[in-house]
């Protein structure tokens, strides 16, 4: 396998990176603020439109008709785009798309980039590839330019730094403006909107000479060429109107059949994400215009592991997702680790879902795990990605990768199925769990296991089982009633 | 080119499953959702304006007689002298006074320099308490409304669509647009709202009914 990045490399396994992260009070604390807060905002104005359910259908089926029929619709985009003045990339893997950005920024004699919030180019590790080839990309997204100063990962989907709060993101600004350009104002305070100022001088002298943009793409018409950028703060209006150059990073499920189909992703996205009725900007434009905004455009459609996905007649449906970051927000085991312990630039439930296909299950086999099956994603998620069916798909196929040699949850399920093939093996293993469950048991639970089950009992307790099972039960009580 | 025909090449082995003969429109996609979430009869120019004011935007409604009042209050209020003029405004607009218009084409600089910039819109959108701009006549290239930190923003009440279906379906995809929801905002620092940060920190709306709101005094 090339390197696909979206993993982060070296990083521990989730459960053990969750149990350093539920050490962490202040983490969990602040995750469970921002994720409640969230929650309610989302949930007051979903319920505003009595046809969120319809919309969500029909998001669902736009989705399904494009992945059926990707093909036809890259092609459409491409040609769509090309008339419109732009010219289309196509990037089989990372490695490729870093190069061909790389090759179209030295292009133009620059050597920095201003950089809109995206996904892909955190997928790919734009960035870092860009540095080693002498280029410095600026992130000017506020939450992305904190990770970016600190040095550090983005730990949402939506707000990167969610995991810092004001007087860790103070101390960055004094600490490393000054490196990057215009430096932090002296004796800086800590509160949000004085710090948004500091962000605000600090971006304000790169966007008003930047020459060569990147941006992300949240959808692409393939009808008419439209590309859409949706964002809050006019850092991505700056990088897509003032540079000369703009280069568009655009994973390829993220092309949408026609304009008119805005109309659902619209009503859906910013709902979902932000809690808003409508995010504060929308930017769309197709191709380019003369005397207004970048006068080349270059639109590069990103594979790396995407068509391996789409393989997966159950995996495919989460190249539906359209980065909203609702699973996150409702999902019990984000609360309480976080994105970090995801290792992985997609955290939460979809990133669960979506890392282990974009790179293989074998490189990010305890993330199918990193759930409690609770459903609450599919609730929430906008175009009904069915999370818990491609969670338990794809543990699925991590026990059936890890059979050899065996290993305890293999034969755990090797063990569980046999015995749930057989009426008579049931019967009898159920009457052996009563036993043995109540002789190890104390005051009705069972606390910590040794050996295999140490894993399952370290923690969590288990109620002992009952002396007899509902079976035997029946067959005294009540079989004779029939 | 070839990556592009190894991308396409295996799309189509991952799609093995689809029949050759399913074209995309076999594919059903219901259209059962509403194309706007107004009541029946409800007023979505007053909707239009409780929605922009949600966003801590500002909003006054006005008739075509007194606009140019309507202009001078705003400005007025906001402190705000030298102003960017997109092309095609209509000048009969303006208010008499002492502020100083500065007509396009302005660079990025110049505009950098200026107080705010007035313009007209495309559409509006009800529900969403949204304005768009397709840089047409008297709303200026897109940096107009972005580089300097006050856009006063003039919506006729006939341009204000129920919802975004209707609005998409009146808006040109070729032309490059900007949907704007009250000001610039992040809830990036502990999910703490601040208005301003690249955009205009300050939103102005003035809402134009096709008939006087009542007689002039």
């Amino acid at each position: 396998m090339s390197d696909r990045g979206v993993v982060w490399l070296g990083s521990p396994s989730f459960p053990d990176a969750a149990r350093e992260a539920l050490k962490d009070t202040q983490l969990r604390a602040n995750l469970k603020r921002a994720t409640s807060t969230i929650r309610t905002k989302r949930l007051a104005v979903a319920s505003e439109l009595d046809d969120w359910e319809e919309l969500r259908e029909t998001a669902a089926a736009i989705k399904r008709r494009t992945a059926r029929h990707l093909d036809h619709y890259l092609v459409q985009l491409e040609e769509s785009v090309t008339a419109a003045g732009g010219t289309v990339h196509w990037a089989s893997d990372a490695a490729e798309a870093n190069r061909i950005v790389t090759d179209l920024v030295r292009a133009t004699g620059e050597r920095e980039v201003v950089k809109v919030k995206s996904m892909a180019t955190q997928e790919i590790g734009l960035n870092e590839h860009l540095a080693e080839a002498g280029i410095t990309a600026y992130e000017t997204d506020l939450a992305e330019l904190i990770v970016q100063l600190g040095d550090d990962r983005p730990s949402h989907i939506l707000v990167p730094a969610i995991h810092k709060n004001r007087t860790e993101i103070r101390d960055l600004f004094t600490a490393e403006m000054g490196h990057w350009g215009q430096p932090a104002p002296e004796g800086l305070g800590d509160d949000p909107a004085e710090l948004a100022e500091a962000a605000r001088r600090h971006l304000r002298e790169k966007f008003l000479t930047a020459k060569v943009a990147v941006s992300g793409a949240n959808f692409a018409c393939a009808e008419s060429g439209t590309v859409v950028v949706v964002e809050s703060e006019g850092n991505g209006r700056m990088c897509l109107t003032l540079p000369e150059t703009l280069i568009t990073v655009m994973g390829i499920e993220k092309v949408v059949p026609t304009w008119s189909d805005l109309e659902v992703f619209l009503q859906l996205l910013p709902r979902s994400s932000t809690g808003e009725r409508m995010n504060p900007y929308t930017s769309t434009w197709t191709g380019t215009t003369d005397g207004d905004g970048p006068q080349a455009f270059h639109l590069v459609l990103l594979d790396n592991g995407r068509t391996d996905t789409l393989a997966d007649t159950v995996g495919r449906q989460a190249l539906a997702c359209i980065r909203c970051s609702a699973c996150l927000n409702v999902c019990p085991v984000f609360e309480r680790t976080g994105g970090h312990a995801y290792g992985s630039v997609y955290p939460g439930p979809i990133g669960a879902v979506l890392t282990p296909q974009l790179v293989g299950v074998e490189n990010a086999a305890s993330l199918p795990f990193a759930s409690t099956l609770c459903g609450a994603c599919y609730d929430a998620c906008p175009v009904k990605i069915d999370i818990p069916e491609i969670l338990a798909h794809l543990r699925a196929k991590v026990v059936e990768a890890d059979r050899r040699p065996l290993k305890p949850q293999a034969l755990a399920m090797k063990a569980a199925a046999t015995v749930l093939d057989s009426p008579r093996l049931l019967a009898t293993a159920q009457k052996a769990a009563a036993i043995g469950g109540r002789a190890i048991a104390r005051k009705g639970r069972i606390r910590r296991l040794p050996g295999p089950l140490h894993g399952w009992s370290d923690t969590r307790d288990t109620q002992a089982p009952p002396a007899e099972s509902f079976r035997t039960w029946w067959r005294k009580n009540r079989e004779g009633d029939r | 080119m070839n990556s592009r025909h190894a991308v396409l090449g295996r799309i189509r082995a991952a799609l093995a499953d689809v029949p050759s003969e399913e074209r995309p429109e076999d594919v059903p996609v219901p259209r059962d959702y509403r194309r706007s979430h107004t009541a029946p009869g409800e007023d979505t120019v007053t909707l239009f304006a409780e929605r922009v004011a949600d966003y801590r935007a500002t909003v006054t409604r006005t008739d075509r007689a007194r606009l140019p009042d309507a202009v001078a209050a705003a400005l007025t209020a906001r402190g705000a002298e030298h102003l960017a003029l997109p092309a095609g405004f209509p000048v009969e607009l303006l208010p008499a006074g002492t502020w100083q218009w500065h007509p396009e084409p302005l660079d990025v600089p110049a505009l950098d320099a200026l107080d705010g910039a007035i313009t007209l819109a495309a559409a509006g959108i009800a529900v969403t308490g949204t304005i768009v701009l397709d840089t047409g006549p008297g709303q200026g290239r897109r940096a107009l409304t972005l580089v300097p930190d006050y856009h006063l923003c003039i919506v006729y009440a006939e341009q204000i669509a129920a919802d975004v279906p209707d609005a998409l379906a009146r808006l040109d995809p070729r032309r490059p647009l900007t949907f704007v929801s009250g000001p610039s905002a992040t809830s990036d620092i502990e999910l703490d709202r601040v208005e301003g940060v690249h955009g205009p920190r300050t939103l102005d709306v003035i809402v134009v009914n096709p008939t006087p709101l009542e007689p002039r005094p």
